[in-house]
């Protein structure tokens, strides 16, 4: 365990207290303290080494219904008190209250899974990665005529202290690696990507090998010179271990985040305790889960991350919930509440996400499919909850004919609803595993989420390729 | 204005050393945003923000770095990270920071200081009234999902060792609303903004109204069936495809074997009918621009000139590699390098309206909006595909909604396919503005 102060505890409970001078019913101060380091390379040479900082203090008050926030990059005393009364004064309550706010507790987080923090680790060393991938696939005999490898390591440290009394704060770090290549031949261009992040240290790259992830890149573009328009029309879709955590994301994570249940901007509205997919399907959203890219020990909020079941065989068992969300219905946070930085409100916002292991071998789920596409990974997706319908990219796919895979098929979307996608799933086999990590958008805030499954199948979804 | 700014960004240019280049750019922001819900506010944030992205180059390697503050104290120490990362990258022989080239930066009208002097109170109006008049527009319109208002004062500096000087100052407001519209437990949504440089161009009226119709002519909509037709893209749906295409024409694309229209300046890229322009300094454009992200004049650029490949778009970087001068198209923020990319692209208009351009029609879809264009376009591949909600055309005339089913071509097939742009050019809150376009033939992916 460790202390973390950013800003003292005596100047936290006096901007606090003066933040709550109007009236409010609640008032939180978010700190934030982020470091990061970008390393790029790119057409064999080190383009860049980035550092950057961002440090500052976002306030809200909230009176009833209504939420004041401001936002400063000076943390001084004067400097948050100045956020301070702006936030107050755009939440403003009936009556001048006089509220002395004292905190509890000390902000203290558990780091003790992280073993060498990237700021520890030399500049050269971060280079040196960029250029065993590059040299790696340049080594080879593919036909790989480009090749961009990207280095990133985050350190964030957040300190919250609000009216009711709490004090707490968390280091959070990352670090992520990621090749991308291109490919030539006679049809074009093609291209091949991988990435890896998780929430931990520097030691990342005692558990992978930048080698092997270029190589993968490199592989995946090299594939796709030989593949044809993707079909066009409904047909099952096998998504492969991993990567089919998007589809999850997007087909039902949104439409499951309480913001949206409460405006009735989700499909899933009212659906608790109703049967709303397949029997077999057990979805859970699960921020403690060591190392994995939306893993974090408390929310932007200063709630515990926690593992919820969001839906158990097949029935709708939760939502997710941040603070303000859940203190309405008189319930705890589910641990969602997240936000990108100091200068974002919170929301509900998921975490890790993943759907459990079936009982089926993956192979004969594939065997078992006369004619469908098959997505070895997926790009990111998109989805409007409120009709339920959404899309995510393939980047890897190939066709299945007779049970067999066979030509690789250009890159393109897939589109379903997602309730009707939930139903139709009719086979989940026993390979579980994570995907790579994602950087989730809503209402233009990105945050690190994961995502994870087995090999499943949907038996009918539409694939928007070409060919007819 | 941002003298302040630019005396900051020359301070950190004055403590270069023998033999080193220096960029620093520096940004400051004052923003409000309005969120209203069932006639109440559900949040109002007011913030500033600030920061500095500091560039050394030195014997051809370049190091950056940013921190969001413009604390005195903490600017040396952005400078020194920027020096030591330098340290570690590779030696280029086109590294290097603008210098100036003698083009006049036309002066645009991109601040309006009535933003500044409208008290939290009316934009707060603004946000409940939008809400209001959307509820208020159609009965089937059952609830909101967010109407907001937000606006931005942001000005910027640059300085350079290398004689650069710029500042800029703008303003910017937004009233964004998204419905949502019910019939017989069916939900379809939809969103209607305005936009402007001062509250008194915004058109609280139309946000409200085109929120309201599109999600109500949405209602009762189906999944058509797969097959190849006509597609009528409107302002808001080419826009999208515009970055895209935008995306293809960078100079860094091409350089780095990444453009599939490397090679093919002069070629016939696109249909007669297209004519594409990047064209910052025409002040009707929400993204015009007097300088670049290097601190040169911006200029107008023609792109694809009845469907010739003219130009590609350059940065200093990038130019200098190519033995080319800058177009003016660096793009960044003060937390990032600079790259290369439009700023304000839009088609040359055709003759006819839309409405004349679907009388022509027989069977086709007008597609209204896109989604997935992050997933499912591959700018280096030219491979696409969307999904997209839209009208039927039947025998001229629009008929019922369609959704859930996607829209698929290559960048390069579509680009010749293109029939007719209309006469229409709309400014849009993106740095791509749209116009009516008439594909004939796409493959639509349905049922």
């Amino acid at each position: 365990m460790s202390e973390i102060e950013i800003v003292e505890q005596g100047i936290l409970e006096e901007t606090l207290t003066a933040a709550m001078q109007s009236g409010g019913s609640f008032a939180e101060v978010f700190i934030e303290d982020k470091r990061s380091t970008t390393a790029v390379l790119d057409d064999g040479l080190v383009e860049e080494l980035n550092n950057g900082r961002d440090r500052g203090a976002g306030i809200r008050v909230v009176v009833g219904e209504t939420t004041g926030f401001a936002h400063t990059a000076d943390l001084s005393p004067a400097g948050l008190l100045k956020a301070a009364a702006a936030a107050s004064s755009a939440a403003r309550g009936d009556s001048q209250t006089n509220i002395e706010v004292s905190l509890s507790g000390g902000a203290a987080s558990d780091i003790s899974e992280i073993k060498t923090l990237p700021q520890q680790v030399s500049k050269s060393k971060k280079v040196a990665l960029l250029k065993l991938a590059d040299e790696t696939v340049r080594n080879t005999e593919l036909p790989i005529t480009q090749v961009a490898a990207r280095y990133g390591d985050s350190h964030r440290v957040i300190q919250i202290a609000n009216s009711e009394g709490k004090l707490t704060g968390d280091r959070q770090i990352r670090s992520m690696f990621s090749v991308s290549c291109v490919a030539s031949g006679d049809a074009g261009l093609q291209t091949g990507r991988e990435s890896v992040g998780r929430t931990v240290g520097f030691e990342l790259f005692d558990e992978i090998n930048v080698d092997e992830v270029a190589l993968k890149a490199a592989n995946r573009a090299v594939t796709k010179l030989d593949s044809v328009p993707a079909p066009s029309g409904e047909m099952p879709v096998v998504v492969g271990p991993g990567g089919g955590g998007v589809l999850f994301h997007e087909a039902c994570g949104h439409g499951l985040e309480a913001d949206l249940i409460e405006k009735s901007a989700s499909v899933f509205a009212g659906k608790q305790g109703e049967m709303v997919a397949a029997p077999n399907v057990t979805l859970i959203d699960d921020g403690t889960m060591v190392g994995e890219w939306g893993r974090f020990a408390i929310d932007d909020e200063g709630n515990s991350a926690s593992q919820n079941v969001l839906i158990e065989n097949g029935i709708l068992t939760d939502y997710m919930w941040d603070w303000f969300r859940a203190r309405k219905h008189g319930r705890l946070s589910s641990g969602n509440g997240r936000r990108q930085s100091y200068r974002h409100l919170p929301m509900v916002r998921m975490t890790n996400t993943f759907l459990t292991a079936g009982e089926e071998n993956p192979q004969e789920i594939i065997a078992d499919t006369d004619y469908g596409v098959y997505v070895a990974q997926l790009g990111g997706g998109q989805v409007n909850t409120a009709t339920g319908d959404f899309v995510f990219g393939m980047t890897e796919a190939y066709l299945i004919e007779n049970g067999k895979l066979t030509s690789p098929i250009r890159d393109g979307n897939l589109i379903g609803n997602g309730p009707q996608a939930l139903l139709d799933i009719d086979a989940i086999a026993k390979d579980f595993a994570m995907g790579s990590p994602g950087t989730c958008g809503k209402d233009g805030q990105g945050v690190p989420v994961g995502d994870g499954t087995p090999t499943l199948r949907v038996k009918r979804l539409t694939v928007g390729g070409t060919a007819t | 204005m941002s003298s302040e700014l630019i005396e900051i960004a020359e301070l950190i240019t004055s403590w270069g050393e023998k033999g080193e280049q220096i960029e620093a750019v520096v940004a400051r922001d004052s923003e409000t945003e309005v969120r209203a819900y069932e006639g109440e506010i559900e949040s109002l944030t007011v913030a500033e923000s600030q920061g500095v992205g500091v560039r050394v180059i030195k014997d051809g390697r370049q190091g950056f770095a940013y921190a969001g503050t413009l604390e005195k104290s903490e600017l040396l120490e952005v400078l020194r990270e920027a020096r030591d990362n330098a340290g570690f990258s590779s030696p280029d022989e086109f590294a290097g920071l603008a210098e100036p080239d003698g083009v006049e930066s036309v002066s645009l009208n991109v601040y309006n200081d009535d933003l500044n002097q409208l008290p939290t109170s009316e934009k707060i109006n603004y946000a409940l009234e939008l809400e209001k008049l959307t509820l208020s527009s159609d009965k089937r319109i059952i609830g909101i999902e967010s109407s907001e208002y937000t606006d931005v004062v942001s000005e910027s500096a640059i300085a350079t060792s290398t004689g650069i000087r710029s500042s800029s100052k703008e303003s910017g407001c937004c009233l964004m609303v998204y419905a949502l519209a019910e019939q017989e437990s069916e939900t379809q949504t939809g969103f209607g903004f305005s936009i402007g440089r001062s509250p008194g161009e915004l058109d609280i009226t139309k946000a409200a109204s085109d929120a309201s119709d599109r999600a109500t002519r949405m209602l009762g909509s189906t999944k058509p069936r797969s097959e190849r037709l006509t597609v009528v893209l409107d302002p808001w749906v080419s826009a999208q495809f515009l970055q895209v295409v935008g995306t293809t024409l960078s100079a860094e694309m091409v350089l780095k074997g990444r453009s599939l229209f490397a090679e093919r300046l002069g070629e016939k890229v696109a249909s007669p009918a297209f004519s594409l322009v990047d064209d910052p300094t025409d002040s009707r454009a929400f993204t015009a621009t007097e300088t670049d992200g290097e601190g040169l004049a911006t200029r107008r650029n023609v792109l694809i000139e009845d469907g010739e490949l003219k130009m590609f778009l350059h940065n200093v970087w990038t130019a200098r590699k190519a033995e080319l001068a800058s177009t003016g198209s660096a793009i960044r923020s003060y937390a990032s390098t600079p790259g290369v990319g439009i700023q304000a692209v839009s088609l040359l208009p055709g003759e006819r309206d839309p409405i004349e351009l679907i009388k022509g029609i027989d069977n086709g879809i007008l597609i209204q909006s896109v989604t997935g264009l992050h997933s499912g376009v591959n700018p280096i591949s030219g491979d696409f595909s969307t999904g997209a909600e839209g009208l039927r055309i039947r025998n001229g005339e629009l008929s019922e909604p369609l959704r859930e089913f996607t829209i698929g071509s290559t960048i390069q097939k579509m680009l010749k396919d293109i029939k007719e742009v209309g006469n229409d050019t709309d400014w849009l809150p993106m740095s791509s503005a749209g116009s009516t376009v008439v594909i004939n033939e796409l493959t639509v992916s349905g049922g």
